[in-house]
């Protein structure tokens, strides 16, 4: 589904940061699991269009987003990438439908046309999240924002869904719960999804494919499943593989 | 205290209409100047950035010299003025540009620094989301940052009422014509004439004072609901 190699320098006075990675996921379910600082976030920005590699290439099945060698870099708004963000990014300043209308709207968000409503009410529906429509987002619970995040991602038509750790925001409690809910969401949407955490038992759920990142580099694992039986835990599993990078 | 054939309301309303028209121009330019340069760094954006300000820590008589060279009738933009019979010099839309120049910076400074406050995560998210940069602006940014804009606006707004030095070099003081408050204070004073002097500082003091607090007020109110 998703084939890229990324290579972008960052020169700091103090820190010198180096991305280089190459991988290709088959599967459907991916995700990016490493330490922080290793260059996860970079990588979704590079495949959103949100950050400019330096070289390299990103494809999704036969389209070429980015190619540095054949100078193509589509904006990030022809990219059909749903990006989840860490904090969700909601817009604080307009309603739950607001939020959920908004790649269909104009400028003025507070006017959300009749057939843009029905849209954005069906997918409120599809998450379960109908009754909010008129809420602020300051107003909503932890997990009810991570599910309006995902239906405003998804109601843009994504052809790929990004999520950079959804559950960081929330505390551990609600994460198991919310945990599985994502996964069962992700499975009914049909659109492949990439996940980002440092959480093993997030790996458990989501991973079909693993890269493993430490440092600017990664690791492709392309069965994590088969890896995984060999082990009693996910945190066993994933310390053997980084051992072994 | 002789006050008879008295015109206050001519050098209020001229100062009234001078700055608010200032405001309003210098509004639109600054709000996409500090959209154009807000979040760049580099050296071309760090000297427009420069120049954006400049204004703000010249002397005004300067930037009067400066529009006389540069609208004066042998000046160089002043020439295509006078080909479209536009007089600017010495007369009261002068002082409108005077007074643009002068607020531009005020509102260039804190719509900018608005605008970099905004969180930077949902400006990207509405990119994800398919939305150019100017809906960005126009959705996002700027109903996020008005606060910060407004408030710019307003003391540009009090700033402009109180304009003198480069609206003297460059309107000149015309009772009726181009004569602010500011000006007519100035003039009063000059005559000996301290009682109009006083009045015309209490007057000015009053509607700058009026207009801020109702600036803070509507903030203040704005910001609960």
């Amino acid at each position: 589904m998703l084939a890229l190699r990324l290579v972008k320098e960052f020169y700091h006075p103090h820190t010198h940061f180096r991305l280089d990675v190459e991988y290709r996921f088959q599967k459907d379910n991916a995700v990016l699991f490493g330490p922080s600082g290793s260059g996860k976030t970079l990588t979704m920005q590079c495949i959103a269009g949100l950050a400019m590699p330096d070289f390299g290439y990103v494809r999704i099945d036969d389209q070429t987003l980015f190619d540095s060698k054949a100078h193509i870099a589509l904006p990030v708004q022809q990219r059909r990438i749903g990006y989840m963000f860490q904090d969700y990014a909601l817009f604080p300043h307009m309603t739950v439908m607001q939020n959920v209308a908004y790649a269909h709207t104009g400028c003025l968000p507070s006017f959300v046309g009749r057939q843009e409503k029905e849209r954005a009410k069906a997918m409120l529906e599809r998450f379960g999240i109908g009754h909010l429509a008129r809420h602020l987002p300051e107003q909503l619970s932890g997990g009810q924002r991570q599910r309006v995040a995902l239906a405003r991602a998804c109601n843009a038509d994504p052809q790929l869904l990004l999520l950079d750790e959804p559950f960081s925001a929330l505390d551990p409690l609600l994460r198991q719960r919310l945990r599985h809910e994502l996964q069962e969401l992700l499975l009914q949407l049909a659109v492949p999804a990439i996940v980002i955490t440092h959480d093993p038992a997030d790996v458990d759920v989501f991973a079909q494919e693993l890269a493993l990142y430490a440092d600017g580099r990664a690791h492709l694992v392309p069965n994590y499943a088969q890896v995984r039986s060999q082990f009693a835990t996910a945190d066993d599993c994933l310390r053997y593989l980084q051992q072994a990078m | 205290m002789n006050l008879s054939g008295l015109d206050l309301a001519t050098p209020l309303w001229l100062s009234l209409r001078v700055a608010g028209l200032a405001t309003i121009t210098a509004s639109v330019a600054a709000l996409l100047a500090a959209w154009g340069l807000a979040r760049r760094s580099g050296p071309l954006p760090a000297l427009l950035d420069a120049l954006c300000s400049l204004p703000l820590v010249l002397p005004p008589t300067v930037l009067g010299y400066y529009l006389i060279v540069l609208l004066g009738r042998r000046g160089v933009l002043g020439h295509w003025l006078d080909c479209l019979d536009i007089t600017l010099i010495f007369s009261w839309q002068g002082a409108v540009v005077a007074a643009t120049v002068v607020v531009f910076p005020l509102i260039y400074k804190s719509a900018r620094a608005a605008l970099e406050q905004v969180d930077r995560h949902l400006e990207d998210a509405a990119r994800t989301l398919g939305a150019s940069e100017w809906r960005i602006f126009c959705s996002i940014s700027l109903p996020l940052a008005w606060k910060g804009i407004f408030a710019g606006v307003m003391l540009a707004f009090a700033r402009g009422m109180g304009e003198f030095g480069a609206t003297l070099m460059i309107a000149g003081n015309i009772p009726g014509k181009t004569q602010t408050l500011a000006l007519a204070i100035y003039d009063a004073f000059q005559a000996g004439n301290d009682e109009l002097a006083a009045l015309l500082a209490l007057l000015t003091s009053t509607v700058c004072a009026g207009l801020l607090l109702t600036a803070e007020l509507l903030l203040k109110r704005k910001g609960r609901s």
